[in-house]
């Protein structure tokens, strides 16, 4: 998949400290919920794994294409980054596409040395709960 | 030169209140001469996000641990560190962090095991500073390098080792994990991934104070009374014994650590940074599951 191999590219041309930097812009970058979801806390699932909260929503439409949807507080940027990395990474591909990608994705992207190992099983678990809802919601 | 301890009633309790400083305090002193002021967090990319004005950032998880074996860092990377960092010797070093200064104590330990003479926490830390409206920046000073001297660490006062842990086994010792791990139910935080340790339990005798118990409102130490009415009174420690704490890996015990030697003034308390991830993975020492502290005979 050619969005997640440049994110890997991109992180892994840079130093650590530069590596984090990227991170936080992806953490900045994470969108709001459309109004759709906003007020639909119901429809979202925590990932569990991970040390803050962060809540994500899977949607598949008529055509298999994925969108992903997620919600992490501000004060939880390592988190709301790697939530970014997954959604600019996987939205707009189609079902098959999410569901091969490697699950040890998260380990490519240079941060083990920067994150601990807490947070990397975190954006881990964040990847197979997205590839469990994509399954079930899949046509 | 080392700038006034903080003088306040709530301080006034505890041993040694030139540990702590108040957040009002903390906001008054900014930029002064002498004072250099860390955020250390569990969440590595909070400080980019917005910390106190003049603050530099300390990552526990890069800067403090040795890259390769599992152990701090040695006295020239100590040194290095914090020339890099602009701190001298003499500077009044004060740390604050997240989740009630959990990560913040921890760094504060690290510096104690160099001897740095003057590190204080900001009570309350991170989330108590927000609460009160405080300013954040994103913005990052310039630092001018200093020339920290090589001082070794000491690792015989404030750190325990498994084999000092084996030989305390029935005197004072706590245990500040939370329940689950404490019985062995589990073996990691829940809602935590497992971070790996082959058996669940504690150390027979360890009494369980989950170290979050020490923190009350904002993150803010509890008050020298109700700090007594938990470690004196429910968990049995009498003044001047000898106090080993431990947790998974000693992070969250250096908190509790902190609580005892500064603010309730036990002289002997070490931090068994090795916690359950070694003891629980040692191949043939004592364990004990279930609620009760156990002691060495019942195994």
């Amino acid at each position: 998949m050619q969005a997640l191999e440049e994110i890997v590219e991109d992180f892994n041309a840079l130093g650590l400290k530069d590596r984090l930097n990227l991170l936080l812009e992806f953490s900045d970058a994470l969108p709001e919920l459309p109004e759709r979801y906003a007020s639909h806390p119901d429809l979202f699932e925590r990932v569990e794994e991970c040390q803050s909260p962060v809540f994500l929503f899977v949607e598949v439409d008529q055509d298999d294409i994925v969108s992903l949807f997620f919600t992490a507080p501000a004060e939880a940027p390592t988190t709301r980054g790697f939530a970014s990395i997954l959604k600019s990474a996987l939205d707009g591909h189609s079902v098959r596409e999410v569901l091969e990608v490697d699950d040890d994705f998260p380990s490519k992207i240079g941060l083990s040395d920067a994150v601990s190992p807490l947070r990397m099983r975190g954006m881990r678990a964040m990847l197979a709960r997205i590839k469990r809802q994509v399954k079930e919601k899949s046509h | 030169m080392p700038i006034e301890i903080e003088s306040n009633a709530k301080f006034a309790e505890y041993a040694d209140p030139s540990t702590l400083v108040s957040t009002e305090w903390l906001q008054n002193h900014l930029g002064k001469d002498g004072l250099v002021v860390l955020e250390s967090d569990e969440d590595v990319l909070l400080y980019e996000i917005g910390h106190i004005p003049s603050a530099r950032k300390i990552d526990w998880f890069t800067e403090l641990n040795d890259a390769v074996l599992r152990d701090y860092l040695t006295a020239e990377d100590f040194s290095k560190l914090l020339s890099e960092k602009g701190i001298k010797r003499d500077d009044t070093v004060v740390i604050y962090g997240d989740k009630s200064n959990w990560w913040a104590a921890y760094a504060l330990w690290v510096f104690k095991l160099f001897g740095h003479p003057d590190v204080r926490l900001l009570d309350g830390g991170r989330d108590a500073w927000i609460a009160e409206g405080r300013e954040l920046t994103r913005e990052v000073e310039a630092v001018v390098p200093t020339d920290y001297p090589v001082v070794l660490r000491d690792d015989s006062k404030i750190r325990a080792f498994r084999d000092d842990v084996l030989a305390h086994i029935g005197q004072a010792m706590i245990d500040v994990r939370s329940p689950e791990e404490y019985t062995g139910e589990r073996t990691h935080m829940p809602a935590y991934p497992d971070e790996g340790a082959l058996r669940g339990g504690h150390i027979p005798g360890a009494r369980s104070v989950p170290w979050s118990r020490a923190a009350g409102e904002n993150g803010v130490f509890k008050s020298r009374a109700e700090l007594e009415a938990i470690y004196l009174g429910e968990a049995e420690l009498k003044n001047g014994e000898d106090v080993i704490a431990y947790c998974r890996i000693g992070e969250r015990s250096s908190h509790t650590w902190f609580v005892l030697k500064y603010l309730l003034g036990f002289a002997t308390v070490r931090n068994y940074d090795g916690s359950w991830t070694e003891w629980g993975s040692l191949v043939g020492v004592p364990i004990v599951k279930g609620a009760a502290p156990g002691a060495l005979s019942e195994r």
